[in-house]
């Protein structure tokens, strides 16, 4: 049997439906953002968990120039390996008919048992793997293999160490190691440019010279391994091999780009709810109040009657648990749906051959008593400023509003305002900390839109600065070995080159006492013009003479500030150790390589210049031309088009912010319509008879809403200058939380940025006190001065 | 002859509530002449309010026909009765409606800034006494006070109508006398066609007319021979 209380208070629910309905709103994105953010996350950790656990994803990597299988043995007896898989990699240009531009690939041998490697098993989706006993057959990475309609059966024409081997597809297969893929040189994955092919291990070694050796190795840990021990340990077997460094996962570029992606997630998870969550707390306060202040007298009688202050205060908090309930259940909906479409977004994305969506129970509980607990401490002084009060000054209408004499009169007098003018700047110093939550609100919504909106002038300036400033060059080319700077002059003869500048990476370890970070060193050329540094206002960074310049993340990491000595161990020929100093940080969008001066470097090295990249700026019109050319070169084993990259890069970070910023968006106009609606509606409640009385009076319905409207506009636009704040600083939390070891999130808000925020909170506020508009116009003149009487 | 500034042609006025239908006037034909002060006498729930918001065009009638002069009220568009109210009414009522954001002197300013040919605010609150209280706000002025700011705001536009409900309805006798002389004054300094409505038979005495409503109707009317002076009179 329900209580006559609890009817009441499911009638006060229905009747109050708009304003519960506008709370719980704001409510709902609260838990809507930590359910889809943790939700979306934990899908996507747990399928990932399954695809490397079915397909057993190594947890270290390491290559090598070429290591006898002599000394396996030794590798398998390092403390702490449970199992290795050792293979042969290395990278092909993929010739395919009617297709101009060059397509590179990596190139991965399979064990000549024909079974699956012992780690990194690639998984089939169509057809079959190679036969070991057939060299010319090949396995394709499935999203390529697609990309580029190759089926099964198919013919294709790839150049593998210099040599051009006609090959047949057997299959389409997906990989742990590849859920990311990103070619040489390429910022972007790019499935109809980069591939990888799965061959025999005869063929490969074959094509590579690697007859019982390996360049490629993968471990598994047993469970008590100390993997930087082991890492350790299998460096030292493997340098006098040429071993470039062996890492754990974080390294692993795949692993790193979904893991940066996930930890992006968590962020969004943490950041957003505690706004919404705080600004539904003193949307309750608000109608609750307004609410209780319309029930005095029924509270006085419940009083008289015999209800205890316990048992109307619970009246009260079950209806602020109601919108907390309704709040929950919207929200954890919306949640729900979003979550499963963004975790299908990101499995598009990321190549992962199935999806669990399997949220986590907590984000449910933890959101469902967030949002309680908001909407009860949001209840909670409403509630006890009112029962406390005894039955009999309860009953007795509340005492009128007094007012005192201020500066807003100086103001007044000194502007001649109107009087409507003064009803309103005195209704809110009058109510401080109302008119402080409405302001808030405000202020909270702009934060979210700049917040949400700032990512393009971020993203703008990334592009500019990357391809803009920094890379001028449109196409970067990747050699097979280094070689000397007379390539240069083969590359300006290559057709349409109007330019060529050569560079130097080389793969390093940097050390400053006990920390360690693989990375690459770029060597810069000498008054170089396509390829430069930026710093973070734009300007080009001089090279010193001598030492290194660090990203500021990677500096960090290290320990280290300029002056400081870094070892630089070399993991490429000449595979040397140096002592340089840090010469400087900048602050560097993407990636995370150290850079120095070519002729610092080759000083280092005691070498004659070398180049082991050639940036070019070409003749757009050639590009045909030059890639027919380069297809031709085995000396050339990449190709990057910038051009292309930069459109590529655009497209993708246009197609996902898109989807962000309309739901942001939402957000944003959510937060205003929830608090501006509420505090119109109790507006209007409170000053129906005032507002009636200036009809009566002689004022418009026009001059009556000024009142109304006015007030409500002005404290927006009070808040626009405060969200603006509120959105710097939200945008810096977003920059923070969102810059990974890949991108770093430049903080730039442009002026467009605040300007677009105020604008939709304007016209959102401006919609939602017109609506309550309409019920004023709709008031009954004579019943609202009765309602006093 | 006296010139009608405000007449009613056999005006009804029904509410309806769900399925309770009730008649609050039946049928009313009476005139408000320039300069006159009417009583309308009658006890509570005798549709007396009911009228008087006809008259001040704060409601329409379910029939009947309402002029102000040349204009038709029961005609007008609701620009028009807002210009009616702006321009020629004031109101006075039992519990002052004021606007307890405003002093006294600027709930008079509200009244005067949207009016052409108005008094100023001080000269019409001194007009009622209060030249003392100009910068008080209601909840610093007495009930006597209060009415009596209401009653500067009424005429502070010079109206040639004022509508009185109630006004000494919740005051005590003392008091209700003042505020009585301010609107005696106001009709006989201004001539303003004032109607006062009350359900207190003692104030009678005051009027040049007494209309009697009962149950929805003029029961009678009454001219006084010789006015009273408000001092004069007790309730």
């Amino acid at each position: 049997m329900v209580s006559a209380l609890d009817r009441k208070a499911l009638r006060d629910l229905l009747r109050l439906w708009a304003q519960v309905l506008a709370i719980g709103s704001v409510l709902a994105c609260g838990v809507m953002v930590l359910v889809l953010g943790s939700g979306t996350r934990a899908s996507l950790e747990a399928s990932r968990a399954a695809y490397y656990e079915r397909q057993r994803f190594a947890e270290i990597f390491a290559e090598a120039t070429r290591v006898p299988e002599t000394l396996l043995p030794e590798i398998a007896a390092i403390p702490g390996v449970a199992r290795l898989s050792p293979g042969i990699r290395t990278t092909a240009v993929i010739d395919l008919p009617g297709v101009s531009e060059p397509v590179s690939a990596d190139v991965r041998s399979l064990p000549a048992s024909g079974r699956d490697p012992v780690l990194n098993a690639p998984l089939l989706r169509a057809g079959r793997l190679p036969d070991p006993l057939h060299p010319d057959e090949v396995a394709l990475y499935a999203p390529f293999a697609e990309a580029r309609g190759l089926m099964p059966g198919d013919r294709l024409s790839a150049v593998i160490e210099g040599q051009r081997r006609s090959l047949t597809v057997t299959g389409h297969v997906l990989s742990p190691e590849y859920i990311y893929t990103i070619g040489p040189g390429s910022m972007m994955p790019d499935d109809t440019r980069f591939g990888v092919l799965w061959i025999g291990q005869d063929a490969a070694a074959a094509a590579t010279d690697m007859s019982g050796a390996f360049n490629s190795l993968a471990l598994q840990l047993a469970r008590d391994a100390v993997a930087p021990a082991v890492v350790s340990a299998l460096d030292r077997l493997l340098a006098p091999y040429g071993g470039t460094g062996a890492h754990d996962r974080t390294d692993q570029i795949s692993h790193a780009f979904l893991q940066s992606e996930l930890e992006q997630l968590g962020a969004m998870a943490l950041i957003l709810p505690p706004i919404f969550l705080t600004v539904s707390a003193f949307l309750v306060n608000m109608v609750l109040s307004r609410l209780i202040a319309l029930e005095r007298a029924q509270i006085g009688l419940l009083k008289a009657v015999g209800y205890t202050t316990g048992a109307i205060a619970t009246h009260y908090l079950k209806l602020a648990a109601g919108i907390a309930l309704i709040g929950t259940v919207v929200g954890w909906g919306a949640g729900w749906y979003l979550g499963a479409a963004m975790t299908r977004m990101y499995a598009d994305f990321f190549r992962l051959p199935w999806l669990i969506y399997a949220p986590s129970a907590w984000p449910f509980v933890l959101s469902a008593v967030l949002a309680l607990l908001t909407t009860l401490s949001g209840a909670g002084r409403a509630v006890w400023a009112s029962v406390r009060l005894p039955p009999a000054v309860a009953m007795s209408p509340p005492a009128p509003p007094v007012y005192r004499r201020g500066l807003i009169d100086g103001l007044g007098t000194w502007a001649q305002l109107q009087q409507t003018t003064m009803m309103i700047l005195r209704a809110i110093t009058r109510w401080p900390g109302r008119a402080a939550v409405t302001v808030f609100g405000v202020a909270a919504s702009v934060s979210v839109l700049i917040a949400s909106f700032f990512t393009y002038d971020a993203m703008d300036l990334m592009v500019d600065e990357i391809f803009t400033r920094a890379n001028r060059q449109n196409v970067t080319l990747i050699l097979a070995s280094a070689r000397n700077e007379s390539a240069l002059d083969d590359a300006r003869a290559l057709p349409g080159v109007i330019r060529a500048e050569g560079a130097f990476v080389l793969p390093v370890r940097l050390r400053n006492a006990n920390r360690e970070e693989l990375t690459s060193l770029t060597a810069h050329p000498e008054h170089s013009e396509l390829s430069r540094l930026i710093d973070d206002k734009g300007r080009q960074v001089q090279l010193p003479d001598y030492g290194l310049v660090l990203p500021e993340g990677l500096a960090g990491k290290l320990g280290l500030s300029p002056g400081d000595m870094v070892t630089v161990e070399a993991l490429a020929p000449p595979r040397e150790t140096w002592a340089v100093p840090l010469a400087a940080t900048i602050r560097q969008t993407l990636g995370q390589d150290a850079h120095i001066a070519a002729p610092a470097l080759f000083r280092l090295m005691r070498q004659t210049p070398q180049v082991n990249q050639i940036n070019l700026q070409v003749d757009a019109t050639q590009m045909d031309a030059l890639n027919a050319a380069v297809k031709s070169t085995p000396a050339i084993a990449g190709i990057a088009d910038w051009t292309r990259t930069r459109s590529q890069f655009t497209a993708t970070i246009e197609e996902n912010l898109s989807i962000s910023t309309v739901i942001y968006s939402a957000l944003g106009m959510l937060i205003t319509l929830g608090v501006v609606y509420n505090a119109a509606r109790i507006r209007l409640s409170e000053r129906a008879h005032e507002l009636a009385s200036l009809r009566v009076l002689g004022f418009g319905r026009g001059e009556v809403a000024w009142v109304l409207v006015g007030e409500l506009m002005l404290l927006t636009l009070i808040g626009l200058p405060v969200g603006w704040l509120g959105g710097y600083g939200f945008a810096a939390l977003v920059v923070q939380g969102f810059s990974t070891d890949v991108v770093a999130l430049p903080l730039v808000v442009n002026r467009q940025t605040f300007a677009y925020a105020c604008l939709i909170v304007l016209a959102t506020a401006l919609a939602a006190a017109l609506v309550v508009r309409r019920r004023l116009d709709r008031i009954d003149i004579v019943q609202a001065l009765k309602a006093r009487d | 002859m006296s010139i009608p500034v405000l007449r009613t042609e056999d005006i009804t006025r029904i509410y309806r509530t769900g399925a309770v239908e009730v008649q609050a006037l039946r049928g009313v034909t009476m005139e408000l002449s320039e300069g006159e002060m009417v009583v309308l006498l009658g006890a509570s729930g005798s549709g007396k309010s009911t009228l008087l918001n006809i008259l001040g065009a704060l409601d329409l009638p379910t029939s009947g026909r309402v002029f102000f002069r040349d204009l038709e009220l029961t005609r007008a568009s609701d620009r028009e009765l807002t210009r009616f109210r702006r321009e020629h009414v004031g109101f006075v009522f039992q519990f002052y409606n004021l606007m307890p954001a405003l002093t006294a002197r600027e709930n008079v300013a509200l009244v005067t800034e949207i009016s052409e040919d108005p008094m100023r605010p001080e000269e019409a609150l001194e007009r009622v006494g209060l030249g003392h209280r100009l910068d008080h706000f209601p909840a610093e002025l007495s009930g006597g006070e209060q009415q009596r700011v209401a009653i500067a705001r009424a005429i502070a536009k010079r109206p040639e109508l004022l509508l009185c409900d109630e006004p000494t309805g919740a005051l005590d006798s003392a008091t209700g006398v003042s505020v009585l002389e301010a609107l005696c004054e106001v009709n006989r300094d201004l001539g303003t066609a004032t109607a006062l409505i009350t359900h207190n038979a003692g104030i009678q005495a005051i009027a040049h007319r007494v209309i009697h409503i009962a149950d929805g109707q003029i029961a009678r009317e009454e001219i006084n021979a010789t006015r009273v002076d408000p001092k004069e009179i007790t309730w």
